[in-house]
C-alpha cells in the first residue's frame, strides 16, 4: 500500500517536472544533501543547513574553486587554503599565519571539518561570527589576512572568464556579489566531514584498538584522571568538542580576552571555543595562540601546568597543584588514544583537494 | 498490575486524542515554568559568576553553570488514572534555555496530583538520545552509561581563602571499585501535590539551589568539590538533599 502510494506520487512528480518550462529545468542546480556518517546520525542531531542556502553540486563545486583561488585576496597571492590546507585538516602548520602583507595575526589558524554540526553556529576561537556564511566575509577584508575589499573581489570575479557562468549554474544569476560568494564557500565547507578515524572504525566494529589506546580512552573518560569528556565529546558525541567556550587554565592574566572581548562580560575573559580533538596528528601547533607544539605539551598542561585565574573552568581540578598529575603511563596512553581520532581518509579525500 | 496501568494509560491517550479532534474546549495544555532561588532570593543566569551565595556549611560560593534533566511529568487524577506528559526536558539555566515549555499532550480539566522525575528512571536512562548526546550530557560507560541528571558548577572560597572550582554533577550512583558495577538509584520522584487544570494552565516549579547543600547532609565543599561522579556515597547524599529542592510555586 505504502509503496503504491509512493509510486503514484513519484509518477505525479514526474508529470509535474514535465510540465515545467524547459529553461528553468536546465538551469536548476542539482541538490546534493550532506552524506551524514552513521555514527553521527545514530548519536547526535542533524547538522545545521540554512534554508536559504541548500547544498547543491554546482554550489559546492563553485565554493571549492573559490576556497582554493587567490583571487579573493588583495594582490591575488593568498587563498583560504593557504591557511586552511587539506593536508593539515584545513589548518596550517604555523603558530600564527601571515596575511598578504606579511603581518602575523594574533591567533592560530583553525582546522575546518564537521562545521555544520556547530549547532550554535558561533565561529572563530571567540565565537564572534554567527554562521559560516558570515564567517567567510571576514578573512577577505581582514588587514592581516587577504586584505581586499568586497567591491574589488566582486569586480574581479565578474570580469573573470569562468566565474559568471559558474555563479549562473549555482545560483541562477550572472550578477556576482559577496552574499553568493560566501554562500558557495559555506556549502563547500559543510561538505568537509571527518568521520573515518581509527576510533570511528573501532566504534563501528571495523577495527580493534591496542590495549594502550583503550586505556587512553579510559583516562579520557575518567573523572579522576583526564576528565576530558565534559568538554571534548566522547563515544556518544563524535564531534569530539562541545563547541562551547571555556578557560582551560592557560594563563593567569590575559593578553587576548577571547569571548570576553566579544560579549563585554569580564566573566568571559580568557574563554575560547573547545577545539575538536579529531585530526590532532595534522593540526599542530595547538591552542588559540598555537603555544604548544606537541601533544605531550598539551597533556602536561592539563596534568600539571594549569594556571589559576578568576574565570578558569570549574572542571579544571587541583589547580593549586597545577592539575591532577597523571602518571607517565596515563599520559602515554592518553596520547595514543588521542591519535586514534585522526582521520587519514579525510586529509587525502580528492573531493577536498585543490581542483 | 503494571500492564493494566499502562493499558489504562494508553486508553486514556487514545481517548484524549479523540477528544482533541472533536472538541478542543474540553482539553487543555499545561505550560511549565522552572524558576530558581537560593533560599528565597531569585537566581537567574545574571546572578552567575559572582561569589554571592553562602551554603549551609558556611562556604561562600558562586554558580557558573546549572543545567538539569527532568522527565515523566505525570498528572494523576482522583480516580488514580494518570496522564504522562511524554518526553524529557533539559533545563539550562546557564543559557536561559528550556526554562519554560508546554508538552503537547492535552489534559481534561480537573484536579490532579503533579509529579515528575528528576533525572531519568532506569528504563529511560539507558536509551540513546541524540539531542542529549549533542549537548555532551552522557555518562561514561565505565560508570554504567546513561545520562547526567544535573550539572551544577562554580567556585567556592576554601580554608585558605582561595577560590576553588566545584562540579556538583548528579548521576545514578555507582560503585565501580569492584569487578562489577554496583548501582543505587538516585533519580528523584518529585511529588508537587495537587493542581487544578483548567484552560491554559501555567504551573511554576521552583528549585531552591541551596537545598542541594543543606538537608539532611550539610555539604562540605572542601571535602566534596570535584570528581563526584564516581563517588557513590556523594551521589546518594545528593539524592537525599535533592528531595526537598523542588516545590510548586504557583498554578495560574
Ligand atoms: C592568513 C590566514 C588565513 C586566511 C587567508 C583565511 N583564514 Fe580562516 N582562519 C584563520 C585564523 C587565524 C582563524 C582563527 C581566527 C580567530 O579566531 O580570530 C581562522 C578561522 C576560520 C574559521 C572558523 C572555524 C571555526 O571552527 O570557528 C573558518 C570557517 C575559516 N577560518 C574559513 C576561512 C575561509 C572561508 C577563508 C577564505 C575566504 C579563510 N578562512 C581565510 C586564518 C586564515
Ligand atoms: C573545561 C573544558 C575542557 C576540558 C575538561 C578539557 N579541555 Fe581541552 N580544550 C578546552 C579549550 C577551551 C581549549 C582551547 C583553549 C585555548 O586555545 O585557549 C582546549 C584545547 C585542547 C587541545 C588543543 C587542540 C587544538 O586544536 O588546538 C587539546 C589537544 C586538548 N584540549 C585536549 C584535552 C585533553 C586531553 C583533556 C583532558 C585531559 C582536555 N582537553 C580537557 C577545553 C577543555
Amino acid at each position: 500500500m505504502k509503496t503504491r502510494l509512493l509510486h503514484i506520487s513519484f509518477i505525479l512528480s514526474l508529470v509535474a517536472c514535465k510540465s515545467e518550462p524547459i529553461e528553468n529545468y536546465v538551469d536548476a542546480p542539482t541538490e546534493s544533501p550532506l552524506q551524514i556518517p552513521t555514527l553521527f546520525s545514530e548519536n547526535i542531531i542533524d547538522p545545521v543547513i540554512p534554508i536559504n542556502n541548500p547544498q547543491t553540486e554546482e554550489g559546492i563545486a563553485l565554493g571549492k574553486k573559490l576556497f582554493f583561488d587567490p583571487i579573493l585576496s588583495g594582490n591575488n597571492t593568498q587563498a583560504c587554503a593557504d591557511c586552511h590546507a587539506p593536508e593539515n585538516a584545513f589548518t596550517d602548520i604555523n603558530q600564527f599565519s601571515d596575511g598578504i602583507n606579511g603581518v602575523l595575526g594574533p591567533r592560530n589558524s583553525m582546522p575546518l571539518f564537521n562545521l555544520a554540526w556547530n549547532y550554535d553556529e558561533k565561529f572563530f576561537w571567540d565565537g564572534r561570527a554567527f554562521s559560516l556564511e558570515n564567517q567567510a566575509l571576514e578573512p577577505v577584508v581582514h588587514i592581516n589576512e587577504m586584505n581586499s575589499t568586497w567591491p574589488e573581489v566582486e569586480a574581479k570575479l565578474q570580469e573573470h572568464s569562468e566565474y559568471p557562468e559558474l555563479f549562473q549554474q549555482a545560483f541562477q544569476t550572472l550578477t556576482i556579489d559577496s552574499t553568493l560568494v560566501v554562500k558557495a564557500i559555506a556549502q563547500f565547507e559543510r561538505t568537509l566531514i571527518s568521520s573515518n578515524s581509527k576510533f570511528d572504525k573501532y566504534l563501528l566494529g571495523e577495527t580493534d584498538l591496542t590495549p594502550e589506546e583503550l586505556e587512553g580512552f579510559n583516562v579520557f573518560m575518567d573523572e579522576e584522571r583526564g576528565d576530558c569528556f565534559h568538554c571534548h565529546g566522547s563515544d556518544k558525541n563524535p564531534l569530539w568538542t562541545d563547541n562551547i567556550f571555556h578557560n582551560n587554565g592557560l594563563d593567569e592574566t590575559f593578553t587576548d580576552l577571547g569571548l570576553g572581548a566579544v560579549t563585554g562580560d569580564p566573566a568571559d575573559n580568557g574563554k575560547f571555543k573547545s577545539p575538536s580533538l579529531r585530526n590532532l596528528s595534522f593540526t599542530a601547533p595547538y591552542m588559540h595562540d598555537g603555544r604548544f607544539e606537541t601533544l605531550d605539551q598539551v597533556i602536561n598542561h592539563y596534568s600539571e601546568g594549569l594556571k589559576n585565574s578568576s574565570t578558569i573552568d570549574p572542571l579544571m581540578k587541583k589547580v593549586s597543584q597545577g592539575g591532577v598529575g597523571l602518571t607517565n603511563d596515563d599520559k602515554a596512553a592518553l596520547k595514543a588514544f588521542l591519535l586514534t581520532l585522526s582521520d587519514y581518509e579525510f586529509i587525502s579525500n580528492p573531493n577536498f583537494t585543490n581542483p | 498490575m503494571k500492564n493494566l496501568a499502562s493499558i489504562l494509560c494508553i486508553c486514556f491517550m487514545f481517548f484524549s486524542c479523540h477528544e482533541d479532534k472533536d472538541d478542543n474546549v474540553l482539553n487543555s495544555n499545561v505550560n511549565f515554568n522552572f524558576t530558581h532561588v537560593w533560599d528565597g532570593i531569585s537566581v537567574t543566569n545574571s546572578e552567575f559568576n559572582t561569589i554571592q551565595f553562602t551554603n549551609a556549611n558556611g562556604e561562600q560560593m558562586s554558580i557558573e553553570k546549572l543545567r538539569y534533566l527532568i522527565s515523566n511529568i505525570t498528572l494523576t487524577n482522583t480516580d488514580n488514572a494518570s496522564f504522562s506528559l511524554d518526553g524529557y526536558y533539559l533545563i539550562d539555566v546557564t543559557n536561559n534555555q528550556g526554562l519554560s515549555f508546554t508538552p503537547t499532550a492535552s489534559i481534561p480539566p480537573g484536579v490532579y496530583n503533579l509529579s515528575f522525575t528528576f533525572g531519568f528512571n532506569n528504563d529511560d536512562n539507558y536509551q540513546n538520545y541524540p539531542d542529549l548526546n549533542a549537548a555532551s550530557w552522557s555518562v561514561p560507560e565505565m560508570l554504567g552509561g546513561g545520562y547526567h541528571y544535573m550539572q551544577l558548577e562554580g567556585k567556592f572560597i576554601d580554608n585558605a581563602s582561595a577560590e576553588v572550582g566545584y562540579a556538583y554533577h548528579a548521576i545514578r550512583a555507582v560503585d565501580n571499585s569492584g569487578d562489577e558495577l554496583q548501582f543505587t538509584d538516585t533519580f528523584i520522584e518529585v511529588d508537587l501535590g495537587e493542581i487544578t487544570v483548567s484552560n491554559n494552565t501555567a504551573v511554576t516549579v521552583e528549585m531552591n539551589i541551596a537545598e542541594w547543600f543543606k538537608t539532611p547532609n550539610t555539604w562540605d565543599l572542601i571535602e566534596l568539590n570535584n570528581m563526584l561522579m564516581p563517588n557513590h556515597d556523594a551521589q546518594v547524599m545528593m539524592y537525599e538533599n535533592g528531595q526537598n529542592a523542588f516545590s510548586l510555586k504557583s498554578v495560574e
